[in-house]
């Protein structure tokens, strides 16, 4: 008979061995599923994790993309996770990234030909407000009314969605674009490109955006009070109340740095890697980047190397896909068993196995 | 717009929503929140196209998708009642493999056509004018849809078993300290609200559309998680909630049809900004009925 035993706090060793578990897991099954498909597994698994970084001739190309991929991965996952910290899901990111491109490019294009080195800077800003704003609405329907942030902030990337069809197909077509849907694209306007800053590392804005908020999100949580508010609420909310905290105050302050940072996220990818609005340039990393909250045990430095692991399997998959034929959805798969194999893995961080011999009143 | 046809249209385009959101209610009774509705549908919606299209017969298509989906709830059920995991997060776990699933076993579906369903025509009822082409000419899943909003409503209300999975939602230490196997009964709910949700998917993309393409349900099971809500967790309630859902929905696709002057864009985000907007009446009046240990774990630590 197993049972299992409440620890009477979290095992500090298996928060750090259960995504590791988690990994090997996904592998083990993802390999099994390969195997299903007719791909040989072991060369899959190698394409996928280890090809990218180390293959003689596509690993040139892989590499950069490794920081292109994780820079919005963290970037949103950093702001997520704060949330999640105090028990709030915001599980809308993708459309607050998306409300923040649109945005941010309508505030670039209204300026457009400028050559002004102060465009940039007030396009992120303004990405930043556009994702915090979009957040902002179920902050307040959470505060004021009690209305569930899980479904409105759902609901609302279905509505950012049709924004982003519309701009792209009406009030932000490239008037140069021959009547095709799609912005002006960013990569031939210099002032405003989103470049990388040393060639052929991926390194551009967003990923130096992204590393400052692994170090401030470290700051806030580990030494700002209200982080410790933050935390407080997440764990205690009775006592949160006690010692003054104000429920709602964290939920603005949480919706609101996660919506700021997603929104910068997707400025930074409309202006760089994706170049241009159009009606499909988000890539679902809103969605992608709970997982990595997760796997990153919501911890500033952990959320950076799942990024970075995250940002390995798309890659890996794309690769997989070139070089084996291996369905584009399989690594769609791959990430959500991670995350279920996480979540399972997760019983050891909390509690205590005890085999015992059948069970005496 | 003829009424008869506008009638007919409002209650296919809420069957999908309707049989997910009833198998939701059931879960959400039992105390447990499965936030992976979504995941559970598309999941139907391929294996009951798959099913149907290589068999040739709708009916397996059905039955594939429910059980297909229910296996798939299981895990969430297993991790969730088992392993204790969060629900939340596991909720939306399984919407993500369910996405990701769907869209490796439907990749050779695109483009396929289903097999058609035949209408069911009520004898006597369908020949009543006007009534009849209304209510009583639809396929049999419109049917089954309705009697399981019945069957659910009279084994909450009047079955023993009902009763014990309510106090298991209400609050499960006492349930427990009764003698009810609490994770057992949630587990059976959690399997149902799987079967239902793939059943759900199926009628997406068996009916509805009817086609595969990759995220067809575009949201479906999250707003049947909305009606739960609407609904305060009665069976009724969720049977107005879909129509009214469904009604909307057809609404806004015949003005688009119509070439209304209102831009598509704001047309096809109507129905995401109505559910907002029920949330929030809903919320302002203050939610009733959620059951009491809803969302929170069970662990029996005697």
């Amino acid at each position: 008979m197993i049972r299992l035993e409440k620890r009477p706090q979290p095992s500090r060793l298996w928060t750090i061995v259960t995504p590791l578990l988690a990994v090997v897991l996904t592998m083990v099954v993802g390999g099994i599923m390969f195997a299903l498909l007719g791909k040989p597994p072991l060369e899959a698994i190698r394409t996928i994790f280890w090809d990218p970084l180390f293959h003689p001739q596509f690993a040139s190309y892989s590499r950069p993309q490794l920081l292109v991929k994780a820079g919005p991965l963290i970037l949103i996952a950093i702001g997520l996770s704060i949330g999640f910290k105090a028990g709030i899901w915001n599980i809308g990111a993708e459309g607050q990234y998306i409300m923040g491109a649109v945005t941010g490019a309508a505030v670039g294009l209204a300026f457009y030909p400028s050559e002004s080195v102060l465009l940039f800077p007030l396009m992120v800003i303004a990405g930043a407000l556009g994702g915090w704003a979009w957040a902002m609405i179920p902050a307040v329907l959470k505060t004021k009314l009690g209305t569930n942030e899980i479904l409105v902030s759902l609901m609302l990337v279905y509505v950012a969605e049709n924004i982003l069809a519309s701009a792209s197909a009406s009030w932000l077509r490239s008037p140069e674009g021959m009547g095709f849907p799609g912005s002006r694209n960013f990569k031939q306007w210099p002032a405003v490109h989103n470049d990388e800053l040393i060639a052929n590392t991926g390194m551009h804005w967003g990923v130096v955006c992204a590393f400052i908020a692994v170090i401030a999100a470290y700051v806030l949580m580990a030494r700002h009070i209200q982080g410790f508010n933050i935390r407080l609420t997440g764990e205690a909310p009775r006592a949160a109340r006690f010692s003054g905290v104000t429920p709602a105050r964290i939920v603005f302050l949480c919706l609101g740095i996660s919506g700021a940072l997603a929104g910068m996220a997707g400025l930074f990818e409309v202006t760089g890697p994706a170049g241009q609005i159009t009606i499909d340039f988000n890539s679902g990393y809103g969605f992608t980047a709970i997982i990595v909250a997760f796997l990153g045990r919501l911890n500033p430095v952990g959320i950076l190397l799942a990024g970075l692991l995250m940002a390995l399997t798309y890659i890996g998959g794309e690769l997989a896909q070139l070089m084996l034929g291996l369905p584009g959805a399989s690594i769609q798969l791959f990430q959500g068993m991670l995350l279920f194999f996480l979540l399972a893995t997760d019983v050891f961080t909390n509690y205590r196995i005890r085999f015992a011999k059948g069970e005496l009143a | 717009m003829d009424p008869v046809l506008l009638v007919a249209s409002i209650m296919v385009s809420a069957t999908p929503i309707l049989l997910a959101a009833l198998g939701e209610m059931v879960v959400e009774k039992a105390g447990v929140l499965n936030l992976g509705v979504e995941g559970m549908m598309i999941t139907g919606a391929v294996v009951g196209f798959a099913a149907a299209v290589s068999t040739g017969s709708p009916v397996v298509g059905f039955l594939a998708a429910a059980l297909a989906s229910a296996v798939l709830s299981l895990s969430f059920g297993f991790l969730t009642q088992v392993l204790l995991s969060n629900q939340v997060a596991t909720g939306l776990g399984l919407t993500l493999v369910g996405l990701g699933l769907s869209a490796l076993v439907g990749a050779g579906f695109e483009g396929v056509r289903a097999p058609g369903m035949g209408k069911l025509w009520i004898p006597g009822l369908a020949e009543i004018p006007v009534i009849g082409p209304m209510f009583f000419r639809h396929d049999f899943m419109v049917y089954v849809s309705l009697l399981l909003v019945a069957g659910v409503w009279a084994f909450l209300k009047y079955t023993r078993a009902g009763l014990i999975l309510r106090a298991v939602g209400e609050d499960h230490e006492s349930a427990h300290a009764l003698g009810y196997k609490v994770v057992r009964v949630r587990l059976a709910a959690i399997f149902f609200g799987g079967a239902c949700a793939g059943l759900g998917g199926a009628y997406v993309s068996l009916v509805r559309v009817p086609q595969w393409t990759e995220g067809m349900t575009a949201g479906a099971g999250w707003i049947a998680l909305a009606i739960v809500v609407f609904a305060s967790w009665r069976p009724l309630g969720v049977l107005i909630g879909a129509y009214l859902f469904g009604g909307v929905t057809v609404l806004q696709l015949n003005l688009q049809a119509a070439g209304a002057k209102v831009p598509v864009e704001l047309l096809s985000m109507s129905p995401y900004l109505i559910t907002i907007l029920v949330l929030v009446i809903i919320s302002a009046r203050g939610v009733h009925g959620a059951p009491g240990s809803l969302g929170r774990s069970f662990h029996a630590s005697a």
